[in-house]
């Protein structure tokens, strides 16, 4: 039966120029928009039904939105410089933004001591619980990021500095889902200071 | 068909294919490869269908087998099971007389473990995962999938989600019991009853791997036919299988994410205290602390996913059933851009209508008629598609074989369960038949039949691709005139139950005045079920047994079929095409054209003079 199936592995390239794993990419961002939107909804049915707590968001979440926003715009430079030529920009910026990245995670975390020093309790009110869990289950989004960053750091830091288009691609990824994962807090973050 | 036939194929891709470079990776010689990278940890999409296949034949196997113990239960309440005590051990208990009784929460368990069995592993995994993997690379006309190794892993996350299901049924406490939906509170709290503590558990850590092999699978699907399609097929050149596969797909992708954040709304209930869910409850006479949730948020994640994965279930079965119908009719299908606006239509509309199954659940009758509304326009599309199949079988050249007998019968179950579909689609009429058994009765017949029937067309139709060899017709034969019948036999009788008010997952009627005259029927339902299931142990055999001894398939394209599957070598190699690619010239349904030589033009055959000049002439 079927001894002609071997077990090598197939590459194969999409007609059209397009590459096939940035578009897979994206279509797992789809479903974690479909994620987050679902939480967001949820919350706000929740809300809609009364006995809902109001609290003001810990100063430390607005300090990491600004981490986040700086770490994209940084891994946006390393990726300029990567094609540009830059070496040592490129070099300088990837590792800064995976520190950036690390940053803003403990940021949360305090984030979520702060919330529990008010009195704002994962197992309390809804409206707390919420919080919580709609910024964890993001935070470990960013840390599955922080790993594909430290992946692309050891590609920068074990081979040869060389632009080619191969490793642009694989670049482009990193630098995709990190957008993502940034803009995606930045909606999350005004979501949850307007209700 | 000639083997000539075959040459000619091979020269014209050989000649006029399309050059994609491909030359395999291999990683040693090839009779290296040794059986586990072979079949076991393979990234083949055909082997990866087959083991899909074989996955859900055996859950199919586990989850029917549990329905005629709940069966014998219903239609036999007074009778003992203690001839059943080997295989449930303390789940069945023998009083004095030695009348061996099923223990009712074990009963309940039966009940849920059925219909999360049959929903996600067999319909979704079984049908989805075999023929997206098998046909979607074949019929675009690319090497593999897009991602062979996440192809893998796909598998291999249903297989890991299997295992811990499987192991829940072992638990000295039982399986979850609250229902395939697990609404919460039953679901939420580990104290609730004896299968919701570590029975719920492993439900929930088993259907979080499969949702990950659901979103591994889709992913690739997707990016396959948007992405590798061979030169030559453009979307609306596309088979309705392909059409079909990737709606699916993508309904899966957008779906599945929102039941898993109900998941980790409901573990954090579960093990972190919070209420998301819970809300002011007594257990055992103490009142818990949890305050200001609400179960029907739950209910709203669970039917945002649930409608469309009725849609994920039934397309895969709409699009193989489609090809089956147009080949043994040897007619190209009725209407095709139709069938695949329609096929959008319902895949969008999917989204839109979760509520009609929460009319009950006291949600605002206001939002109610918007939900009416969209679920019965959902008829539209479907009616559109029932329409067209029923046109291509009118005055075709019909070849009854086993494919198309079930393909046959799914428009025929597809009909009376969605007839059913609008009476419950109407909020007013739903305050009666809800949660009885005429949703029961719907459901099965609209899903649960018609989804098996769309599966066995296809399996009858596509093994000899499979396994190089045919399945026994006869057999075949046998097998679909007892499932039609039976099936019928089953659900039929179950809507003028639902109509009385018998409500849905109790235990046994006898004991209720106003449900007891139904003791006859219900005797009768468990006796045509025990002879559906043995039909299908026939199915079973003649699947396993053709594997080995059925007759050998000789020629490429035994159907006579237009698609690209049937271009490709007898014995399946890596990389599906030995040389080129073939190139595709034509739409996949042009089956007894006028003036042609034979009734079926293969997709990759280009166009005669005479097609050409027409095709200027429009
Ligand atoms: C004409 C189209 C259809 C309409 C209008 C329709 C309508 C409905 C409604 C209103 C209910 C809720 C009944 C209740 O719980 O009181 C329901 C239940 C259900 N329908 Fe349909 N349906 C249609 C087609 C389908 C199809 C095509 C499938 C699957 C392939 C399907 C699968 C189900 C399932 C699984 C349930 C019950 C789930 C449960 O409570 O356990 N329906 N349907
Ligand atoms: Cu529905």
């Amino acid at each position: 039966m079927s001894t002609l199936i071997s077990s090598g592995t197939i590459e194969q390239k999409s007609r059209k120029g397009f590459y096939a794993p940035l578009f897979a990419l994206w279509a797992g961002m789809g479903s974690i928009v479909m994620m987050f939107g679902s939480l967001t909804s949820a919350y706000i049915v929740r809300q809609g039904a009364g006995n809902w707590l109001e609290f003001r968001m810990p100063d430390i979440f607005f300090y990491s939105t600004v981490v986040m926003l700086v770490s994209s715009v940084t891994l946006h430079g390393s990726y300029w410089a990567f094609r540009n030529n830059r070496e040592m920009l490129y070099k300088l910026l990837l590792p800064l933004t995976l520190v950036l990245g690390i940053i803003f995670v403990i940021m949360q975390y305090q984030g979520w001591n702060a919330l529990y020093a008010i009195g704002v309790a994962l197992d309390g009110n809804p409206g707390g619980s919420f919080f919580y869990v709609i910024s964890g289950i993001h935070a470990a989004h960013v840390i599955g990021g922080i790993f594909a960053l430290t992946v692309a750091l050891l590609h920068a830091f074990m081979l040869p500095y060389k632009p080619t288009e191969k490793r642009r691609r694989r670049f482009q990824l990193v630098l995709h889902y990190w957008h993502f994962v940034d803009f995606l807090w930045l909606y999350l973050f005004l979501f949850l200071l307007i209700q | 068909m000639s083997s000539s036939h075959q040459h000619e194929t091979d020269v014209l891709i050989r000649e006029q294919g399309y050059d994609d470079h491909f030359h395999e990776h291999h990683h040693g010689d090839k009779f290296q490869s040794n059986f586990i990278t072979h079949y076991i940890f393979s990234q083949d999409h055909k082997i990866i269908a087959r083991q899909f296949l074989i996955t859900g034949i055996f859950w199919a196997i586990i989850g029917a087998g549990m329905s005629i113990i709940f069966r014998l239960q219903l239609g036999f309440p007074d009778d003992s099971l203690a001839w059943l005590k080997p295989l449930l051990g303390k789940w069945i208990t023998i009083n004095d007389a030695g009348v061996g009784a099923l223990n009712p929460e074990f009963y309940y368990a039966l009940v849920t473990m059925h219909g999360t069995i049959i929903v996600f592993f067999v319909l979704t995994a079984g049908l989805s995962g075999t023929f997206a993997n098998l046909l979607i690379p074949f019929q675009v006309g690319a090497r593999d999938m897009a991602s062979p190794f996440l192809n893998m892993l796909s598998y291999w996350f249903f297989f890991l989600a299997s295992l811990v299901m499987f192991i829940s049924l072992f638990l000295s406490t039982g399986p979850f019991a609250g229902g395939w939906t697990a609404y919460p509170p039953l679901s939420a709290l580990p104290e609730a009853s004896s299968g919701s503590g570590a029975g719920m558990t492993l439900w929930l850590v088993s259907l979080t791997f499969f949702v990950v092999s659901v979103l591994l699978g889709g992913i690739n699907y997707v990016t396959t036919v948007l992405n590798l399609r061979t030169k030559g097929m453009s979307l609306w050149r596309m088979p309705l299988t392909v059409w079909a596969l990737l709606v699916t797909a993508i309904l899966g992708i957008l779906s599945f994410p929102v039941l898993v954040s109900g998941f980790f709304l409901l573990m954090f209930d579960r093990g972190m205290g919070t209420s998301f869910y819970l809300s002011e409850i007594f257990v055992n006479g103490h009142a818990l602390e949890n305050v200001g949730g609400s179960p029907i948020l739950y209910q709203h994640l669970f039917w945002f996913l649930g409608h469309p994965e009725v849609y994920i279930i039934i397309l895969p079965a709409m699009g193989l059933t489609s090809e089956v119908l147009s080949v043994h009719a040897r007619k190209p299908i009725f209407g095709y851009k139709a069938m695949v606006y329609s096929i959008l239509a319902i895949g969008f509309l999917s989204f839109i209508v979760w509520a009609h199954h929460m009319f009950m659940s006291g949600v605002n009758p206001f939002i109610s008629n918007f939900f009416v509304v969209f679920t019965l326009i959902i008829a539209v599309p479907s009616a559109v598609k029932v329409f067209n199949w029923i046109s291509t079988l009118y005055k075709g050249n019909i070849r009854f074989t086993s494919a198309m007998l079930f393909a046959i019968g799914f428009v025929s179950m597809f009909i009376s369960g969605g007839l059913t579909g609008i009476f419950l689609g109407n909020s007013a009429i739903d305050i009666q038949l809800h949660d009885t058994y005429f949703v029961v009765a719907h459901f099965h017949i609209v899903m649960g039949i018609a989804a098996f029937f769309g599966m066995f067309a296809g399996v009858y139709h596509w093994f000899p691709r499979m396994y190089g060899r045919f399945m026994n017709e006869t057999m075949g034969r046998i097998h679909f005139w007892m499932t039609m019948v039976g099936a019928y036999a089953i659900f039929w009788p179950m809507h003028y139950m639902g109509m009385a008010g018998v409500p849905r997952r109790y235990y046994r009627f006898d004991t209720f005045d106003a449900f007891s005259h139904f003791a006859g029927l219900n005797q009768f339902i468990t006796i045509a079920a025990i002879i559906v299931f043995a039909a299908q142990l026939l199915f079973v055999f003649n699947f396993f047994y053709s594997i080995w001894y059925g007759r050998k398939m000789t020629t490429q394209n035994p159907w006579g079929a237009n698609t690209l599957e049937w271009t490709a070598p007898i014995e399946p190699i890596h990389g599906n095409w030995p040389g080129n690619l073939p190139t595709v010239h034509r739409w996949a349904y042009d089956y007894s054209k006028e003036g042609a030589d034979k009734d079926f033009i293969q997709q990759h055959l280009p166009l005669t003079d005479k097609e050409k000049a027409e095709a200027e002439h429009h």
